[in-house]
């Protein structure tokens, strides 16, 4: 009960910097503009192609790559965060204080879902300007962005808890940039996995990235098969319960440090 | 849990520390502190005091020994042991990004304290130490000295009955330094609080701490009261800078007849002496040089510092040495 009423406290200071930090706020509303419209202008021939199935409506098909990669370009930064904290000793002052150690990583993890609550809400209605349909409606857009909310919030973690091991901005950079683009092209987001290569679409099935694509994506058409969406968003919560499980331990790792 | 009144509020044993690189921080550090009192824990750069304060506020572990605050094992039960203390880091600890008045709302709340109660114990804060006019701004915005006032706020909201100060007054100018002392003389004095702090001005210690601990490479090297400690060192010092360095002999030969200075050392034409208490000997040395016709170009004096204290206890060796060198 107090790790909630604490996490909730500590979102709140999260939300509150985010918002005195009008550059911050416009890059995020402005990105995902920038993808769906760059990526729906490059990926439109492909679309094309025998195989894609529905070429008519690409749009719907790339909403939730665009989303999900989103996801992990703005959550797995999450580590800056933590850094930031550790650097002005406001880490060390909550660890001597009763705030829970799960409290600091899930407000700071319930922060960055807000953020891209908002991205997938600007997401979403500049994809019905450039005519996507969302046959699957509001229930399904809702159950997209939960499936991006569950891979964010599992790279969040484990960006939070490289941050605390390794307590250098180097690694947090090396860590989002580096991973982001392998995962998403290692999925469904900008290809249906008939027409890509045998051993990615082989190693597409791991990647949880690819089920929240997947799953987001089957969510989103006219009669959306629960039987395949529901278990991709039980292994991304276990993925992501796995990673903030982690996060919250290496908390012991950066205090034997100190 | 009982606590006698006697009883150590805080208590060390054999502390050891030690980080990669061989480096022995803490070397089997034992002091204890009695309720209601400020102990000051004084020391060089490097000496364990930082790794000392964060072991016993719980965000280290020792590698060897034990140690309670109010009763609480700080390695089995830290828990009990975050709900009793406040703690103000030797860093300055605050959200810059927040206001002040948000920064010590949510301090509040991580302990637990909510609604009205919460409000006024802000407003009273940020009132105690001349922060109101700057409570809605962000802490990004504050002087340095703002900002530590607002740093030991941070560590009194929850209202502790231990409070840690990691070089509280460090980087303050005079008068603020001088208003934070009075502030923490006041938490002991009227809110029975006790407080370890560290510091590196023997003078700050000497005006607040009941008893204070000198470390040196993560050992004790001295422990008493201030009183204690000043009267084992040789007392303070005055530097006279003469005029005319000819007349060097004849100041040594005037002085060395004065009652209450000791050690006169002449280089070149500037002497030195010693004495119980300077300011109250001076009156004399001037007045003998001026009668032996001797002027005087510039008198300084100096209290003992920590570097006195400290070289007292550990400088032997050093001394020795530069010996054996030249
Ligand atoms: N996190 C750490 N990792 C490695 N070594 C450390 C760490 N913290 C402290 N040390 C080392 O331990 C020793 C004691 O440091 P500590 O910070 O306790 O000294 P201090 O008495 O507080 O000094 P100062 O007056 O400079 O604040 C130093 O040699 C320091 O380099
Ligand atoms: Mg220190």
């Amino acid at each position: 009960m107090t790790a909630i009423a604490q996490s909730y406290f500590m979102t709140g200071r999260h939300v509150r910097a985010f918002i005195r930090q009008p550059w911050f706020l416009a890059i995020t509303i402005v990105q995902p503009f920038i993808w769906l419209f760059l990526f729906s202008a490059l990926f439109r021939n492909v679309a094309e192609i025998p195989g894609f199935g529905s070429a008519d409506s690409y749009v719907d098909f790339l909403t939730p790559g665009v989303l999900v990669m989103t996801a992990l370009f703005s959550c797995g930064w999450s580590g800056m965060g933590i850094i930031e904290d550790l650097d002005h000793a406001i880490m060390d002052r909550f660890l001597v204080s009763p705030a829970h150690r799960s409290s600091l990583i899930v407000g700071r993890i319930a922060y960055e879902l807000v953020v891209l609550g908002i991205e997938a809400i600007i997401i979403g209605g500049v994809a019905l300007l450039l005519g996507a349909r969302f046959e699957g409606g509001i229930l399904g857009y809702a159950a997209l962005t939960v499936c991006a909310m569950l891979v964010g919030a599992a790279f969040a973690a484990i960006s939070d808890a490289l941050a605390l091991v390794v307590r250098q901005r180097e690694s947090v950079i090396g860590f989002s940039s580096f991973l982001v683009l392998p995962l998403s092209f290692l999925s469904a987001a900008f290809m249906p996995l008939n027409i890509v290569p045998d051993w990615i679409a082989f190693m597409a099935r791991f990647n949880p990235v690819n089920w929240a694509v997947e799953a987001g994506r089957a969510a989103l058409a006219s009669n959306p098969d629960w039987s395949f969406i529901l278990p991709r968003i039980g292994g991304l919560s276990a993925v992501a319960a796995a990673a903030m499980w982690l996060a919250i331990r290496a908390f012991r790792s950066y205090q034997r440090s100190v | 849990m009982f606590v006698q009144a006697s009883a150590p509020v805080i208590e060390a044993r054999d502390l050891v520390k030690t980080y990669p690189g061989d480096v022995r921080a803490l070397d089997g550090l034992t002091f204890s502190v009695e309720s209601g009192s400020i102990f000051g824990l004084l020391g060089p750069n490097g000496a364990g005091k930082s790794t000392t304060v964060k072991i016993l506020t719980t965000l280290s572990r020792p590698d060897g020994g034990a140690a309670t605050v109010a009763g609480w094992d700080v390695i089995r039960e830290p828990d009990r042991v975050r709900h009793t203390i406040g703690s103000v880091s030797q860093q300055s600890a605050v959200d810059p990004e927040a206001t002040g008045r948000e920064n010590l709302v949510l301090q509040g709340r991580v302990y637990g304290m909510r609604g009205a109660l919460l409000a006024a114990r802000v407003d009273e804060l940020l009132e105690r130490f001349s922060l109101s006019d700057a409570a809605n701004r962000v802490v990004r915005t504050y002087s340095g000295g703002m900002q530590r006032k607002l740093d030991v706020a941070m560590g009194l909201v929850h209202r502790p009955s231990v409070l840690f100060l990691d070089e509280p007054t460090t980087g303050l100018d005079p008068e603020a330094r001088a208003d934070l002392w009075d502030e923490i003389a006041r938490l002991t004095r009227e809110d029975g609080l006790t407080i370890l702090m560290t510091t590196h001005y023997l003078e700050e210690a000497d005006r607040l701490a009941r008893r204070l601990a000198i470390v040196d490479q993560g050992r004790l090297v001295a422990e008493g009261t201030p009183d204690e400690l000043k009267a084992e060192l040789r007392g303070d010092a005055i530097n006279v800078e003469l005029r005319e360095p000819d007349a060097g002999q004849r100041a040594a030969a005037t002085l060395a007849g004065l009652s209450g200075l000791r050690e006169t050392s002449l280089d070149g034409a500037i002497l030195r002496a010693r004495a119980d208490h300077a300011a109250s000997a001076l009156p004399a040395v001037l007045a003998a040089l001026d009668g032996a016709g001797i002027p005087v170009a510039t008198v300084t004096i100096a209290r003992p510092s920590l570097d006195d204290v400290y070289l007292r206890h550990t400088g032997r060796a050093f001394r020795a040495l530069a010996e054996e060198a030249s």
